[in-house]
Formats: structure tokens, sequence, C-alpha cells
């Protein structure tokens, strides 16, 4: 719905030389007078697992919503590695563009089959004309079966989506990030309603995605925190409050004020 | 969902087919008058305008059981294609009107001494055709265009589409407008040169109907059942989540919307020269949301059971007005309400409960 130019902005390979992925600065938001973002900053670098903690209200959500287009800013930049401008691009051209974001509550294709709900994120050329035409061919089948086996949803292809159990929808959700091959993902709560056993394997899948994606991990969960966290960062009222390994973090007299302790 | 229509449904399509391609047309053409079986003109013109109908509520179904955009304004759509070949019946009518001039009736009644602007070419079938296509494919994109770049959804979309339906009507009701106010278009007396009321013609528009019915069917199948169809229906259930997948909502949204409009328009040109009337009451909202009950009755995103909605509605409807005229409001309301409460999926909901049972 943007300009036709932006597409070449979109099409042309994620330029992460500076090891950067992406790039907020100063990026502030506010609904009727309330900051939910205040001059924040923050930059992940390629390859990367942070995780992002912080009391309710801190932004956190909001800050997924500006780096997805969902929401713009009111002042302050936001880069998708050195060349693309998210503040420009629509949610679907940034989601094109390589990221990925995973909802607090799964948000997944509940009426179509879990081989559906992978088939529609896979990525392809996801314009009208080329969609009414797409046909899926035996390597994009094989691919489809073998995330479908990464989820730990073997044997469910055909399940209607809506009916998967609720750590199975969260696993579905994920799968249908990675089907998209995202450079970066963002992935809120992604451990809310698991089980111990599914939190412990997404966990590990988590720590084998790192490296290749950059992952942004916004969670509670402070034991799972712990279980993959390498650099946290702390948000409080709109703007980062403390930034840098876990425990560093978490003997930050500041933080236990405003989040641990309570 | 992909399993739409197995070999039990392509069987029932075929069958449905012949009767509506052979069964009939034999009927009336080829069983003497007289005979029971004999299929009249009036009939064969009401099975025609069901044909009609039920092309629309195949149209609606497209947009609000597939993509959940409820329209609140596709007799619209509907009335604009039986007035582009209204047009064209109307200069067909040639210097046999009541005042035996060049002119329609009713500009000759408003002391026009020559046709408005738009109706240039319109005595030449093929243009009006297009117009047919055009008129009600480009009002859709236009406003489609604007509705859906600003993101504007449920209640509110299908509110503004029933006063754009609404504001419509008052327009057309204009003798100023040009054509024919509050008495619309009527009294044609032939297409292509050949006189209209005759079986012949009426088998020839009634066939014409059941072939473009058959048409959308298959065309509403292959959109369904292709991967289109399948970001149509994620769009229903989860917009944001097909955004953030890399898909432009918007543009799908618009395509099938400017498509399910289109093809109201083809059906109300068929429509017209069978019913041989058009007026600006086709625009009235209660059309428009008759065509959502149609579709609710059938079942939502199913294809068949927009067309068995429509045929069930219209049927009732029918056999209502002309014996029980004063109850038929009230048995609209009343089946709208029982099939939302114990029918949320339609006739073709009942039958799949008894197909697994």
């Amino acid at each position: 719905m943007s300009d036709a130019s932006v597409g070449h902005l979109v099409e042309q390979r994620l330029d992460a030389t500076h090891g950067v992925v992406l790039y907020l600065d100063g990026i502030s938001v506010s609904f009727d007078g309330f900051k939910a973002l205040n001059a924040l900053s923050l930059a992940i670098d390629a390859g990367e697992l942070r995780c992002v903690i912080g009391p309710n209200g801190a932004g956190k959500t909001t800050m997924m919503d500006v780096i997805t287009g969902k929401t713009r800013p009111d002042a302050g930049t936001a880069f998708f590695g050195q060349a693309i401008d998210l503040s420009r691009l629509t949610e679907a051209e940034i989601a094109q563009a390589g990221i990925g974001r995973k909802f607090q509550k799964p948000t997944i294709f509940e009426q179509h089959s879990v081989f559906e709900n992978l088939e529609l994120a896979m990525k392809a050329d996801k314009r009208v004309r080329s969609t009414l035409f797409a046909r899926l061919d035996s390597e994009a089948r094989d691919r489809i079966a073998a995330m479908i086996e990464r989820v730990g949803l073997a044997g469910a292809a055909d399940r209607v989506a809506g009916l998967l159990s609720h750590g199975q929808k969260q696993w579905l959700e994920i799968g249908m990030l990675l089907m998209q091959e995202p450079r970066l993902l963002l992935l809120d709560e992604p451990v809310a309603g698991m089980s111990d056993h599914e939190t412990e394997r997404t966990a590990e899948l988590f720590l084998t995605l790192a490296g290749r994606h950059s992952l942004v991990v916004v969670e509670h969960d402070m034991a799972f925190i712990a279980s993959i966290a390498r650099k946290v960062t702390v948000l409080n009222e709109g703007s980062v409050l403390a930034e840098g390994p876990l425990e560093a973090v978490q003997n930050d007299p500041r933080v236990i004020e405003v989040y641990l302790g309570r | 969902m992909t399993r739409l229509y197995g070999s039990r449904g392509w069987i029932a399509l075929a069958a449905f087919s012949a009767a509506l391609l052979i069964v009939v047309p034999l009927l009336a053409l080829a069983v003497p008058a007289g005979n029971p079986f004999h299929l009249s003109e009036y009939w064969v013109s009401l099975a025609g305008k069901f044909l009609c109908y039920a092309i629309v509520a195949l149209a609606m179904d497209l947009v609000w059981g597939y993509a959940g955009i409820l329209s609140l304004g596709h007799g619209l759509f509907f009335a604009l294609g039986g007035y582009a070949m209204g047009m064209y019946l109307m200069r067909q009518i040639g210097l046999d009107g009541v005042y035996h001039r060049p002119l329609p009736d009713f500009m000759v009644f408003l002391d026009w001494k020559a046709y408005p602007w738009y109706w240039s070419f319109t005595d030449h079938f093929l243009y009006a055709a297009a117009l047919v296509v055009l008129v009600p494919g480009l009002l859709a994109f236009v406003f489609g265009w604007f509705a859906f770049r600003s993101r504007i959804k449920g209640v509110y979309f299908s509110i503004i589409t029933q006063a754009l339906t609404y504001a419509a009507m008052l327009l057309f009701f204009r003798n100023e407008t040009g054509f024919g106010g509050n008495n619309g278009f009527t009294d044609f007396k032939r297409i292509l040169g050949f006189p209209i009321a005759t079986l012949d013609m009426r088998v020839v528009l009634y066939a014409l109907s059941a072939a473009a019915l058959l048409g959308t069917l298959l065309l509403g199948r292959w959109l369904v059942t292709s991967k289109f169809g399948r970001v149509l229906a994620a769009i229903r259930d989860a917009e944001q989540r097909v955004m953030f997948c890399g898909y432009d909502t918007g543009h799908y949204k618009l395509f099938v919307w400017t498509l399910s409009a289109v093809l109201c328009g083809i059906a109300g040109a068929l429509y017209v020269p069978q019913v041989g009337i058009i007026n600006p009451s086709e625009m009235s909202p209660a059309n428009s949301i008759e065509v959502a009950i149609w579709v609710a009755v059938g079942g939502r995103g199913t294809l068949a059971g927009a067309v068995i909605g429509a045929a069930l509605v219209n049927g009732a409807k029918s056999f209502f007005t002309q014996e029980f005229p004063d109850i038929w409001l009230y048995f609209l309301g009343l089946l709208f309400i029982l099939v939302t409460l114990f029918m949320p999926r339609g006739v073709m909901g009942l039958l799949g409960r008894r197909k697994a049972a």
C-alpha cells in the first residue's frame, strides 16, 4: 500500500555488515498523553539472543509493535540492518524483509490444518497473483513436513489447528515464524502456558536458532530467561533501565527496585 | 478446507448442472403446453430469477463466508449491472414506446430533447455488456481501495456499505438522474432485435443464467481451494497474523471484493430482461440484508450453501407472498433468528452433521 519503490528496498538483501541487525534510536510513542516508549534506544547484533524483561506497562509489547510496523513512533528511528527504515514500511513489507513476530496469545489459523498453517507462513511470493496460481512442489512439502517434525507435531499435519493444546499452538506459531525464514524473531512470552517439559524444549530450540537468526525474547518466566539468557535488557517506563549479562542485571539495585524485588 | 467437494460433491454438481441445463429447457420447449409437466414462461422466468439470486449469494459468500467481510450493500452492485443492461433494453424499444419517440417515455415525459451524455453508445450491446462489468467493478474497487486502506472492518464496514446503497437508491429515485426515477426501466420489447417476451427467449435467458451460475460456482471453487482461498479464510480468522506472515491483506480483500461486485453486476444484467423491470427498490437496504440471510441460511463459507440458501429463502418468499402476503416479513425475521440460534452453520452444517453421525 505504500509506494512501489519500497518494494525494491525489501527485495535487496539485508545489509548487516556492521554486525547490527536491529537498531532503535530515541523511539518515543505516546497514547493519549501516556508515554508508552520514552526515547528508547536498543541495538540487536546479528545472531544474538536477547532477552527483554520489565514490569507490566514497561513498553515491551509497544516496542514490538513499533518494530513490526503496527504502531508508528512519534519520534526516533528504527532501522533493520543498515538500509531498511522500518518506519516507512507496512506490516507485510516488514515481514517480507525478514522480521517474524510471535504474539503473546498464540495466534494461528484455527480453522486451517497444521500443514496449511505452515504452508501459508512459508517464505514465498505473497502477492495476490502469485498466490492465486501457487502450487506446492515436493521440495516445499518436504520442508513443511520437516518443520512439523521439528516443532513436535509429527502425525498432526492434518489436524485442525484449533484443536491443538495451548503448548502445541505456541509451537505451531513458532514453526510458522521459522517457515518465513526471518533474520530476526520477536517472541512475546513464548513459553506462557507451556508445561515444564515443553518449556525446556523451547529453550533448547531457541539456543539452536541463535547464531543463524537473531532473537528478541520477552518473558516473565525468570527460570526460562536464566536457561537461555546471554544478554538481558530491562525496560521500565518506556526506556532501557539496565542492560548486560543476567547476573549483573539481577544484582542491579535499580532493577530490583522496579521489577525483581516485587 | 482443501477437500471441499470430494467425488460426491462433483456428482452432485453434475446432477445439478444436468437438471438446470437439460431438464428445465426440455420441460419448457419439448413438452407441449397443457401437459402437467410443461413449464410455462412464468416458471422459466421464475427459475431464471432464482439462478440470478444464487449468483449474488455466491458472490456474497466469497466476501463474507471466506474473507469475513459482511457487505450489506451487495444489492447496489446487482442493481447497477441491471441498470446497465436496462439502458440497452430501453434503447431497443426504439419508436415502440407510448409516445412513439426516439427517446424513452420517461425522458419524453420530462420534456428532454436528447439523451444525456452517459447514455451514449448504450444502444450497442457490447458496450452495455462492458458497463455491466465495469460500473459495479470500478465502484467496488474505488470504495474498497479507500475502505481497506483505512482498515475499516467489521460492523463499521457493513454500515458504510448499507449507507452506500441507500444513498444510491435516493439518487436513482430522482427523475433528474436520468434513469427513470422511481419507475425505473420497464416495458422492454426486444433484445438483440429478438422479441423478449417469448418462451424461446425466456429459455435462452434462463440457460444463460444457469451457465453463469455454474461458471461462478466453478470459479468460486477454484478460488477457495487455491492458496488464495486459504489466505482469505486466514484473513477472516486472524488478519494480523496474515499481515505478519508478509501478506498485504488489503490487496487480497480488494481483489475478492471487486470480483464479488462484478459477479453481482452480471447477475443483475441477466435478471433484468427476465423480470422485465429494474427500479431503485433493488437498491433498498432491505434487499441487501436479504442476501446476507440467504447465505446464512445455506451456510457460510461453503459455496453450495449459498446456492441452496438463495433457492430456499426465495422459494419460501414466492410461496408466502402469494399465499400469505401479510406474514412474509415475520417469517423472514423468524427464519433469521432460528438460523442464528440453532443452525449457525446453516443447511450445510446440518448436512455435514448427518454425514458425520
